[in-house]
């Protein structure tokens, strides 16, 4: 197959009034990780379920390895990990794993050795036998991840595959997310926390309101909103209206008990300590923090993340 | 406190569609289902039944009986097959052509007035008049023969005024001969030879006519009427079952799972036609396990029919599965779907003759029935079982059944669509 893993070119979709997804374009090469990091309700899973083929977008083109999404080439190189447990509650693992295998296509040695890959790499091998209404919380998330991916597709794409979990189970999805990434998958992974997106992803696309508001690797983004500019907030033994008098003095905010001030460039931390020393201000705490994705959201469309 | 309580339960009932349906619908349309069927509403009343006359004596008097049965609002009589339109009266029914009809389940009874009948129209004794009126009748309707004889007795009494009073008058003539001492013991002694009710019943005479009655369908089965209720209860259960896997669509639409599906190679139709034959095999396996259980502890007699069977399970399976789909494809959630479901099965069933003989409702009742899955299941099996007809004869009742299987499984696949894309 030619062509890119992924290519968007100005796609649409609009349920009546509401348009969901707002002319997006993208271009995702192999073995690329992309993140598509926004709010609840920026577009993001319409954008994913259009690449699955399962929404048809009213304009623009969604190739995939150069084949219109929802075609069959298309579907056999994708693997889906949908948001909601899509799995047979009654049905042991394997059995789900065999179901979603058999859709895919497998059959024989080809749809076993898929089973065994993707139950290892769940980490689901010792509850193969097991119904998934017996399972964990984080087990079902892991399995609902294998069945994506049973067929051992070159493009994953995952809708948000740590909703509801605990952080031990986060972590443990995080880390098959990496070795996928490290065996050569090109991964689409939807997310709304930003610590995700910085962890798994080499590019990031800032979806909102059904816009890429920007794109980039992490640092990227950072140096785009806020060049090299850091924030420095230092905390003082007695918070009282002179400090933050002082603070203000110094061109900084008052942000939870705690004075804020944006720096350059680090070295400019020590000038700073020297004058609030000198002006007789006791300093129990300083921390140089650089811009997160959070920071740029909050600077691109002047809301947090999570509202 | 109770209030808010009772409130909010009115509240939550007001927004559940399927609850409401399942409150108030169903009960009214299964008290004017019934209401029609038993209470003669919409001009039902009592069913009239069919019983074929067959005159082989050809006298005034066997005319005069044929005429009355013909007047009597009870009976639906009839000399000869049904005018079809365009084409000439068919020939009157002779005693054969009377009993294949009887057989074939055409009509539940037929009446053969025999040569001789007018010479002796009545008898006061078994060893009187001339040969007996002859009923054949299918005995899977029980009351077709009860009524028949009961209202020729009837007939005969208000009908023959003539032949009660000659034969009364020779009774008379050759017993009495006057009101000597004599005579009265002779009248005595003819009353003490007529028979009692209980011997009459047992002689199958009716007291002063003599009636010759002959099950002519179920005289050689043994408990084949079995087969009657294993398939008017089995596919009422086939429903629900049907009902039941079809609803996966749904959980799995509801789950996700059916995007998931759908994204793989996996097509609508595909996925519908494999759900399709999930819910026939299911339905087959379960008519064949009633069956066989009608077999071993009814005495059913599945082995010498098993083709029948075979068709017929066939056939009803396949409508059963296409319905659950559309069922499935036409709710938006499960819960609607169980709502909508157990109203239609019901209503089928009751219309149908799963719950009541369709033989015994009123006329209009039957043709209604026609609608449903489970009147043309039941007649099939019943040819199958009963009347003993060849495969070749369930043709009307499998061409139906699978024809209106496969115009379901369309239309399931047309309102399937939402589910392709969005």
């Amino acid at each position: 197959m030619l062509g890119l893993p992924l290519e968007i070119d100005n796609a649409v979709k609009r349920y009546g009034e509401l348009i969901a997804v707002n002319g997006i374009s993208l271009a995702v090469r192999e073995r690329a990780c992309l993140g598509l990091l926004g709010p609840n309700g920026a577009g993001k899973s319409t954008l994913i379920r259009s690449i699955a083929g399962r929404i048809l977008p009213d304009s623009g083109r969604i190739r995939v390895f150069g084949e219109l999404a929802g075609s069959a080439s298309a579907r056999a190189e994708l693997g889906w990990v949908p948001q909601e447990l899509a799995l047979y509650p009654l049905l042991t693992c394997r059995e789900n794993l065999e179901a979603f295998g058999r859709y895919q296509g497998l059959r024989g040695k080809a749809l076993h050795e898929g089973i065994d890959w993707s139950l290892q790499w769940a980490a689901l091998a010792d509850r193969a036998g097991d119904t998934v209404k017996t399972l964990s919380g984080g087990m079902r998330r892991r399995l609902n991840m294998a069945a994506g991916l049973v067929h051992r597709p070159r493009i994953v794409l995952m809708d948000e595959p740590t909703v509801g979990v605990d952080p031990q189970s986060r972590n443990r999805i995080f880390e098959m997310v990496e070795e996928l990434r490290d065996h050569g998958s090109t991964v689409i992974y939807t997310t709304h926390y930003m610590e995700e997106a910085e962890r798994l992803c080499d590019t990031i696309a800032i979806i909102d309101h059904g816009q890429v508001i920007a794109e980039g690797s992490k640092e990227e983004l950072v140096a785009q909103a806020f060049g090299s500019r850091s924030d420095v907030l230092m905390r003082f033994a007695a918070t009282s209206e002179n400090t933050a008098a002082w603070a203000v003095a110094h061109g900084g905010t008052i942000e939870g008990g705690a004075a804020h001030f944006a720096i350059d460039k680090p070295a400019d931390i020590g000038p700073l300590l020297d004058t609030a020393v000198r002006d007789g201000l006791e300093v129990v705490d300083v921390v140089l923090r650089r811009p997160n994705l959070e920071s740029v959201f909050l600077q691109l469309t002047g809301r947090d993340l999570r509202q | 406190m109770i209030a808010a309580i009772i409130l909010n339960g009115f509240r939550a009932l007001r927004r559940d569609r399927g609850a409401l349906i399942l409150s108030f619908i169903l009960p009214i349309a299964f008290f004017s289902i019934f209401g029609v069927i038993f209470g003669g509403a919409a001009g039902g009343g009592t069913p009239r039944v069919t019983v074929l006359l067959v005159d082989e004596d050809r006298s005034a008097g066997s005319q005069q009986l044929v005429r009355a049965l013909m007047r009597e609002p009870s009976l639906k009589a009839s000399t000869h097959a049904e005018v079809k339109k365009g084409e000439a009266t068919p020939a009157d029914y002779t005693a054969a052509s009377a009993e294949a009809a009887v057989r074939e389940g055409d009509a539940p009874a037929a009446l053969i007035i025999p040569k001789g009948f007018g010479e002796h129209p009545v008898s006061f004794g078994p060893s009187s008049g001339g040969a007996p009126i002859r009923l054949l009748h299918d005995s899977s309707d029980p009351v077709a023969a009860q009524m028949a004889a009961g209202i020729l007795q009837k007939v005969m009494m208000t009908s023959m005024p003539d032949a009660m009073e000659k034969l009364g008058m020779q009774y008379f003539e050759k017993y009495s001969g006057g009101l000597s001492p004599q005579q009265r013991e002779n009248i005595q002694t003819a009353i003490a030879r007529t028979p009692s009710g209980d011997q009459a019943a047992a002689r199958n005479d009716s007291g002063f006519m003599r009636l010759d009655v002959r099950d002519v369908v179920g005289e050689k089965n043994k408990n084949s009427m079995i087969a009657f209720y294993a398939a008017g209860i089995g596919v009422m259960f086939l429903l629900f079952t049907a009902s039941a896997a079809g609803g996966t669509l749904l959980d799995e639409a509801e789950s996700g799972a059916l995007d998931r599906i759908l994204s793989a190679r996996v097509s609508m139709t595909t996925l519908l036609a494999g759900k399709m034959a999930y819910s026939a095999l299911l339905a087959s396996a379960q008519l064949t396990l009633m069956f066989l259980w009608g077999a071993a502890v009814f005495h059913l007699d599945l082995f010498h029919h098993l083709p029948g069977f075979f068709v017929m399970t066939a056939a009803t399976s396949i409508a059963v599965a296409s319905f659950g789909m559309l069922l499935a494809s036409v709710s938006h959630t499960r819960a609607q779907q169980g709502a909508i479901s157990t109203l239609i099965i019901l209503t089928m069933s009751a219309i149908g003759g799963s719950m009541f003989p369709r033989f015994l409702m009123p006329e209009a009742m039957q043709k209604v029935g026609l609608l449903t899955f489970n009147a043309w299941a039941i007649d099939g099996y019943t040819k199958v079982f009963w009347r003993n007809e060849p495969v070749s004869h369930l043709a009307p009742q499998v061409a139906v059944l699978i024809g209106a299987g496969m115009g379901l499984f369309l239309l399931a696949r047309r309102f399937a669509r939402r589910w392709e894309y969005s």
